[in-house]
Formats: C-alpha cells, structure tokens, sequence
C-alpha cells in the first residue's frame, strides 16, 4: 500500500444513501483474477445506459466532475458484499477519499461506512472520511454552488477543508491504527508476521484447550 | 463478569493484544471460493510466503459455476478463474471442493454440511455471507481480499473489538411465517446499517424453536443489517445437527462428547450486557416482501408499495429512486405485483429444508404461463438428498428448473441472470440494483412465498395458501 499523503483535487458528489457495492462494481467485474483494471467497472451501471452508452445524467459522467479526486456521498456507503473489488474501482477511478455522514438514530450512532468497506479501504490506502449529516449536506450545497470545487485533506492533523472562498473546514475522526498504517504504507501482513512467536505460543495452548478439532 | 457469547468466543482467540485497539485474533477455519482469492494467492506468491495452516483453509467453487452444464464453462474469464483456483490450491495445498467433488456447494452450505463449521470457532471467508456459520455460536464474518491474504500469511487477522447487540425474538410463528420473515423484519426495523459495528447475538425463545438451517436463514442476512456477524447460542438442536449426519470433520466419540461439554460453556452469562438490544415479539408476525432495492425496503405481505415520503429510515428521493428503478407506484398491494421468474436457492435459502418447504408448497400446483422457476440446490450433497426425496421430481412436475448446485441468480455471476426489467420472487438476500442481472427487479422472500407466488404467477399470502 502507499503510504497516504496530502491530497487535494476536485470533489464529486453522489447523492445516494446505501451505496452498495454491487452498484460500485456489478458481478461481471468481479472474474478478473488481477489487481487492476477495475476503473471500467466503477459505478458501471449507473455511468452506461442500457444500451451501452454513456448516460450523460449520471453525476459523475458530468464534465465538471471529471478528475474528482474525493468523492461525498450518503449514509451507508459501501453496504452489502465484501468485494475488495469495490475499494480498487474506487481508487483505480482516482479517487483517494471518500466522505459520508453517520447518522444519529435516537440512542445509536449509525456509522457512515459499511465495516467491510471501510476495512477494506484502509488496506489500500482510501480514506474514508465520516462527518455529521449537517457537515455533509454543506458540503453537497457547497459543490452545488461553486464549479469545480476543490479540497484537501490532511490526514496528518485529520482535516478536510472544502476550497470555497471562505473555506469549510472540517475536523474528523479516525482509528488510530488506520491513521497510522495508511500514513505509514507499511504492509500488515509483514508487521503481524513479526508477532510470529505469539502467534506459534496462543497456536499451541489453543490446540492443547481444544481436544476435540 | 457476565459474558456474551461473542465475547467468550473473542476473548479465547486473542493471540496478542497489539495495542491502539487492534487485537490479533486467531482464526480456526479459512474458507475461501474462486472470486475473492485469486489476488491474495498472487500476493502470497509475490511476497515468498505461504499458507500458514492449509489443513485449516478449505476451498470450493461456487459464484461463477454455471449451474446447467456446469463442466462446460463458456465465459473464458469465469473459466479462468475456475481454474486458477484449481491451480493455486494445488500449489499451496489447500483441500478443494471442484466441479468434480460430491460436497461442491456454496462454500456458506458445505462449511456446516461437512462439519468444518463448529461451535466456539472463528470462521471468515472472503465473502460477507459468511455471517451464517454464527448459527452455530460460531464468530464468523466476511473479510476482503487484503485480508485473505492475510489469514492464510498468519492465520490471524488483525481486529478492533465490535460492539455487542442483543436482538431477542420472542413469540410463535403462525403457519407459513418464517425464519426469513424474522430477518426481514429485523432489517426492516434498524435498517441496513443498523446493525453496522456491532456482532448480532439473536436470543429469546423463538430462537430457541428455530431448526439449524432456519438459524443458518437468520444469521446470513445480519450483514444485511450492517452486522458483519450474527451469532446464536449452541443447543441441543446444534448438537443434534452436527450429530445426526455424517459430518466429515466433526468430532465424534469421545471427542464429540468433550466438544459438546465446551461448547454448553459458550451461551452468554445471566447478565451480560450488551451495547444494545431490540426485542421483537413475533406473535403477529407477517410473511414479510421488500418492494424496494435494499433489504430494509420491506414490508408486510398484506401491506401497500408505500408513497416515498413514508419509509422510516429512508430518504424520500431515495425510496423515490427505487420504485421508479423497481416499476412499482405507491398504493399498489403487494399481493397484485406479477412475477416473472422465481429464485429458489442461495446460501439464505438453498439447503434441503428450504427446498422442502418450497416442494410442499408446489406439490401437485404448476407453475403460471409465463413464469420461469429456477430451483437451485446450495450444495451437490443437497442436491443428492433432494432427489432421493423425489422433491426434485415435484420441481419438475411443476414446470420449474431443477439445477446443479451454485450461488447462480443470486448475484448472477453466472448465466443465471435477470434480464432488464424482469421480475423476480427471489429466496436470496440482496434485492439491490442490478443484483440478479442489469435492470433485473428483485423482490426476497422466504421459500414458501416464493413457490405460492411461482404457481399464482403473482405474491400471494402463503397464509392463505390452500
């Protein structure tokens, strides 16, 4: 994974909730046994109309979108299967950050990510930024009204400022141990195989407890 | 303290506390199918590392695999997949369930048909379906393809704890209602990502009367409540499920008997608590029908399609955006929505009691000019059970489509797809856009409705179902 730097670059908007991943990339681009090529397949039934073409309506088929580099959209996002496929049509469609709203459902926070998603977006280096539901219908507002609205995000002191003439600044939570992988790029599989002894120790009292696999 | 049953599983899996939040946690089973695999074997191979534990990995072919003339795979990228599944489980040695196996199936029906799923364990697949093996008090959950990778490396993953959430079924089921109107319900009431960060732990007694493969129905649609794992308390009926059949990799003799005195350890304390809870009673409960493209867009089989403004937990523009994608106006019954094509199969609904209750339903009925009914076994044991009971002959007899095993129209990575606008009566678990096919209009229920609905040529209440 690369290690996440700071980024600024045009902000796109999808207006949805519960984006699921089948609508981030359908099934038939799921077949490719590579790591690549998946941008022809993002949001792939949304961009091309029935009969194959490109559906000029579709947000982000829209000139002033074209190059988005962060992406908002609705509560939710990234629901349904865990096709890592998802986070890398994201990414191969240059993204590198993707900002939704939690919502606030009486007691319980609802989160702006689905977990798989946003596990998986960690492990490749896609921010996932969640803001409260105000902070992300100004941002919507905020692209409404200005043509190719930029922003930056600094993971660093975990800001996204949103580039209108008085600039929207928004602070933002993150795990610390996603924070500090993706600003490390290190690769978990190398940083958990140093662990290797406690790994062989638990193995071996686990399998002593459990007699009977 | 008290403990929940996902802690008593969690806490006996920690390998190591690695500080920030993230634990390293110990996975006793990796399942793995030919989608979400391919690139974690290419990078264990780029990095010189190898599965750790292949005895403990175990491997099957189920989303591509045509379900008709299943050795003869037209798609070159579906067969190519196939085969690099082949190859790479050949190279690591990791066992293999292929087209030519008797136990080839959806890798969410052999893990508990051949006994690799067992109580206590934790159990991921890069698949989020594998939420179902928690019907056996299991901590199972999808994973993506990093994390393959990573479990095979490790054997570990490296987790943050989720939180806790009890969801209490109590009440009887009427005739006709079903597991699979448990869950809808469920994900009807706090919605699809209600459940998002949190481990499902479903009690109550209602729980208690459910037979494993209604457990199994219950537990693979957590993740469509945004739970990536739900989980019930192993019982007798759990022991008796793993005992009663020939389970390859189940413990038997004296080892079963050590088994079953640890796993009557798992059920959660008298009082435990949990970051949440919900109880539902389901005295009253009705065969439930989403209208809309996500789970949570579900409603009652007596109710209306509803007007945008009134879905609890929906935007109106975006329930506005599902009926127009759905072709449905608001105000219609949902018994007068026609169907075109009806979807008996997946991992939520394709094991032999499913197609049991599917079969009782058909018997001596045929299926409505017009509709095309596809019966899709969720494993080649299935399959084999199925026919030796004849039900195949009634799928049959009734002018449906009696199929090899796979996931097949569910996600439709097969030639089993919808086409634009085709509507379907659908067992399976994800009604979103373009799920079954491009423009393909999906409605889940339950295995009874979905036959009633087969031979009316539109959804009927199965309660009413002569």
């Amino acid at each position: 994974m690369q290690a996440f730097t700071e980024v600024r670059g045009r902000i796109a908007p999808l207006d949805r909730a519960n984006v699921d991943t089948d609508a981030i990339i359908p099934k038939q681009f799921l077949k490719s046994i590579k790591r690549t090529g998946f941008e022809e397949g993002l949001f792939f039934d949304w961009r091309l109309k029935a009969d194959g073409r490109r559906d000029p309506d579709f947000t982000l088929n829209k000139p002033r979108f074209q190059g988005a580099k962060l992406l908002v959209a609705r509560n939710n996002f990234g629901c349904g299967s865990s096709r890592e496929h998802a986070v890398w049509a994201v990414i191969q469609g240059g993204f590198t950050v993707v900002i939704a709203p939690w919502r606030q459902e009486g007691d319980a926070t609802v989160p702006a990510f689905a977990d798989i998603f946003k596990n998986n977006s960690s492990k490749n280096g896609l921010l996932t930024i969640e803001l409260s539901e105000p902070d992300v219908e100004s941002i919507f507002q905020a692209i409404e009204n200005h043509d190719g609205l930029e922003a930056a995000v600094d993971l660093e002191s975990q800001t996204l400022t949103v580039l209108t003439p008085e600039e929207m600044s928004f602070t933002f939570d993150i795990d610390p141990a996603i924070k500090k992988n993706m600003l490390s790029g290190l690769d978990d599989i190398g940083l958990t195989l140093a662990h290797e002894s406690s790994i062989s120790t638990f193995e071996a009292e686990h399998n002593a407890q459990v007699t009977w696999t | 303290m008290a403990k929940t049953l996902f802690e008593k599983v969690w806490e006996s899996h920690v390998a190591a506390d690695l500080g920030e939040d993230v634990t390293l946690l110990y996975i006793d089973r990796h399942l793995i199918h030919e989608v979400t695999s391919p690139q974690a074997f290419e990078g264990l191979r780029l990095t010189g590392r190898t599965v750790r534990r292949p005895e403990l990995t175990f491997a099957t072919m189920d989303h591509n695999v045509p379900t008709d003339d299943r050795f003869n795979i037209k798609d070159p990228v579906s067969k190519a997949q196939i085969a690099a599944l082949q190859r790479n489980c050949d190279e690591f040695g990791v066992t293999l369930y292929n087209l030519d196996s008797e136990h080839q199936g959806i890798v969410h029906v052999i893990g508990p048909d051949l006994g690799i799923t067992l109580p206590g364990m934790t159990i991921v697949c890069g698949d989020s379906h594998t939420s179902t093996h928690g019907a056996f008090g299991t901590l199972a959950f999808g994973i993506g393809t990093s994390e393959v990778e990573h479990v095979m490396a490790t054997q570990t993953l490296r987790q943050t704890k989720p939180k806790t959430f009890k969801v209490s079924f109590d009440g009887t089921l009427g005739p006709g209602v079903t597991a699979k109107d448990m869950i809808l319900k469920l994900i009807g009431e706090i919605g699809t990502a209600g459940g998002t960060g949190h481990v499902l732990e479903y009690t109550g007694d209602a729980i208690a009367k459910l037979s494993m493969e209604e457990r199994m129905t219950i537990c693979n649609m957590s993740i469509e409540a945004g739970a990536r794992a739900g989980m019930i308390a192993p019982d007798e009926t759990t022991f008796d499920y793993i005992t009663r059949e020939s389970r390859p990799f189940a413990p038997k003799g004296a080892a079963l008997e050590a088994a079953i005195a640890d796993w009557k350890q798992l059920p959660a304390d008298p009082g435990a608590v949990y970051d949440r809870s919900i109880s539902i009673n389901i005295d009253e409960l009705e065969p439930q029908i989403t209208w809309g493209t996500s789970p949570g867009m579900v409603t009652n089989v007596s109710g209306l399609v509803p007007n945008p403004g009134d879905v609890p937990g929906y935007n109106a523009s975006d329930v506005e955006m599902a009926l127009d994608y759905m072709g449905l106006t608001p105000g219609t019954p949902m018994t007068d929505i026609k169907v075109d094509t009806v979807f008996i199969g997946s991992c939520t609904n394709g094991r032999l009691d499913d197609l049991r209750r599917a079969a009782n339903v058909l018997k001596n009925h045929k299926v409505a000019a017009g509709v095309r009914l596809m019966v899709v076994p969720g494993s080649e044991d299935v399959r084999r059970q199925a026919e030796a009971e004849g039900l195949d002959d009634v799928f049959k007899a009734a002018g449906g489509e009696w199929r090899f095993a796979g996931c097949s129209m569910c996600l439709a990575m097969n030639p089993d797809q919808l086409a634009p606008e085709e509507r379907a009566a659908s067992t399976s678990n994800r009604n979103f856009e373009g799920r079954q096919g491009k423009g393909g209009r999906t409605h889940l229920v339950g295995p009874e409705m979905a036959a009633a609905a087969a031979v009316a040529g539109h959804f009927v209440d199965i309660r009413t179902w002569a």
